[in-house]
């Protein structure tokens, strides 16, 4: 009988081979190789009894200490996080809108270069108006889902995947537009969004199946910050700004003065 | 096992919204990445450099790198592994400047007339203790430790990427810059020599089960 190799016998043990059945069947007649297999096997078991001493409870801590002085700080370009990639959906959706304005005001009219400087600045705000407006849309419906969502008596846990999944996608877009926001000055609905990232986040990160206590606390959060309030006001400042172009963007002082009870 | 899959998923989209923030200026956001993923890279990199000193160097090496690299992560993998890859580089790095030193330490040494001309590996085999000494596994784990000690850093690194951490024969290829058959054999070599470097161990062992049987 032809014994089997070491380095076939290795292979077996690591399972990268594909003689595995052909191997097989010579172990179960050849005690021989059997004994070298379970010499090999006693490598192994050495190998896995090697202690690795413990870095200490603090380990984690203090890696960052020795490295935090050393980071350098992330020098960004304005542009450049907008072509993560997560975000390049949002951004198609922005330049879709942006190439629609331009060719609309090519076939419209001609005017002087001062003109057509003030207009191409409109344009740009124009675009933000209707992207963060229908982006805000979008938020409002998973938050009234979550404000709106029965919880059904004696139910331990409550399955929000479909709606995370969601708020996973506007995460991204509403960072793209919190930083639109910011250069763009308009700090209220900067606030506005960051309030929202930080919800939509929780939503996105939280278990696929949450317990009704988990459920009630990000309920209460929507509720105590008042976030689908202030959704509405924002977006219903956008909606203006749509309907008169010139009007200034909303400032955090809202014509809006009772709150709207869901 | 599929809650494992889903953490797996879970932690990956976490470590990629802590990457973003991080890119974005917020460096607070990376400090998450080293709490979450540096334990594990230090348990690679004490297998790798055998001591504790010397795999905390790795960490913090390889979690600086990583930093200064993090454009050309942007989300294409999962960070855990890119930063353990990053660490495996640069612990391969440090045994292949560690064995050059001592080689240059020895050669000094020869010329000063003192060098006596030996394998590492067979002096771990010829310094082979007495069973009653091999007898617990404090002596084994110290002998496993000098057979360690005597492979090459490429067979170091393919037999601790291989059998400790799982990982793919094509992973540990990029890291030894070479193709997949000349990993497997680098991975088959490492066995043997360690196998050889512990057969008096476990043979003697071997023998005393029997004579015990007997």
């Amino acid at each position: 009988m032809k014994h089997r190799t070491e380095e076939e016998l290795l292979a077996f043990l690591d399972g990268a081979t594909d003689e595995r059945a052909a191997i097989a069947a010579h172990l179960n007649e050849c005690a021989n190789c059997r004994e070298e297999l379970e010499r090999i096997e006693g490598v192994f078991a050495a190998l896995d009894a090697m202690p690795i001493p413990e870095p200490g409870e603090h380990f984690e801590e203090r890696v960052w200490q020795r490295i935090a002085p050393r980071l350098g700080e992330k020098k960004t370009r304005w542009w450049e996080p907008f072509f993560v990639p997560q975000r390049m959906a949002a951004l198609g959706g922005v330049v879709a809108l942006v190439i629609l304005a331009f060719f609309a005001g090519r076939i419209t009219r001609r005017t002087a270069p001062a003109q057509e400087q003030m207009d191409a600045a409109k344009v740009r705000e124009r675009v933000l108006v209707v992207a963060v407006g229908e982006h805000l849309g979008r938020t409002e419906m998973v938050l009234m889902e979550l404000q709106n969502a029965p919880i059904l008596r004696g139910e331990k846990a409550i399955d929000i995947s479909e709606t995370q999944r969601r708020a996973e996608d506007l995460v991204e877009e509403n960072r793209l537009y919190r930083q639109t926001a910011l250069k763009a000055g308009d700090q209220a609905m900067a606030n506005t969004l960051d309030e929202l990232e930080r919800v939509l986040l929780d939503i996105a990160n939280s278990p696929d199946e949450l317990t009704a206590a988990a459920f009630e606390t990000i309920r209460k959060r929507i509720e105590v910050q008042g976030l689908l309030f202030k959704v509405r006001v924002v977006k219903q400042g956008l909606d203006e700004r749509k309907a008169n172009p010139d009007a200034k963007p909303a400032e955090n002082k809202t014509r809006i003065t009772e709150r709207n009870k869901v | 096992m599929r809650e494992g899959v889903e953490m797996a998923e879970e932690v990956a989209v976490s470590d990629a919204i802590a990457v973003e923030r991080t890119l974005g200026g917020d460096r607070d956001a990376y400090r998450v990445l080293v709490e979450r993923h540096s334990r594990t890279v230090y348990r690679m990199a004490y297998r790798m450099m055998g001591n504790a000193h010397d795999a905390e160097d790795v960490v913090q090496e390889a979690f600086l790198r990583a930093y200064e690299k993090l454009k050309q992560f942007a989300g294409n993998a999962n960070f855990g592994t890119w930063v353990y890859r990053i660490a495996a580089n640069y612990a391969i790095d440090r045994l292949r400047q560690r064995n050059s030193e001592e080689a240059k330490r020895e050669g000094s040494i020869k010329s000063g007339g003192q060098f006596l001309e030996v394998d590492p590996l067979s002096q771990v085999r010829d310094t082979s203790p007495s069973p009653e000494r091999l007898a617990g596994s404090v002596q084994l784990a110290e002998r496993m430790k000098a057979a360690l000690n005597a492979l090459s850093p490429a067979e170091r690194t393919a037999i601790v990427m291989r059998h400790w951490d799982g990982c793919g024969i094509e992973e540990i290829a990029a890291v030894l810059n070479a193709n997949s058959n000349a990993t497997k054999n680098t991975v088959f070599r490492a066995v043997q020599k360690l196998r050889r470097a512990l057969m008096p161990f476990l043979e003697e062992k071997e023998t005393r089960a029997m004579g015990t049987e007997g």
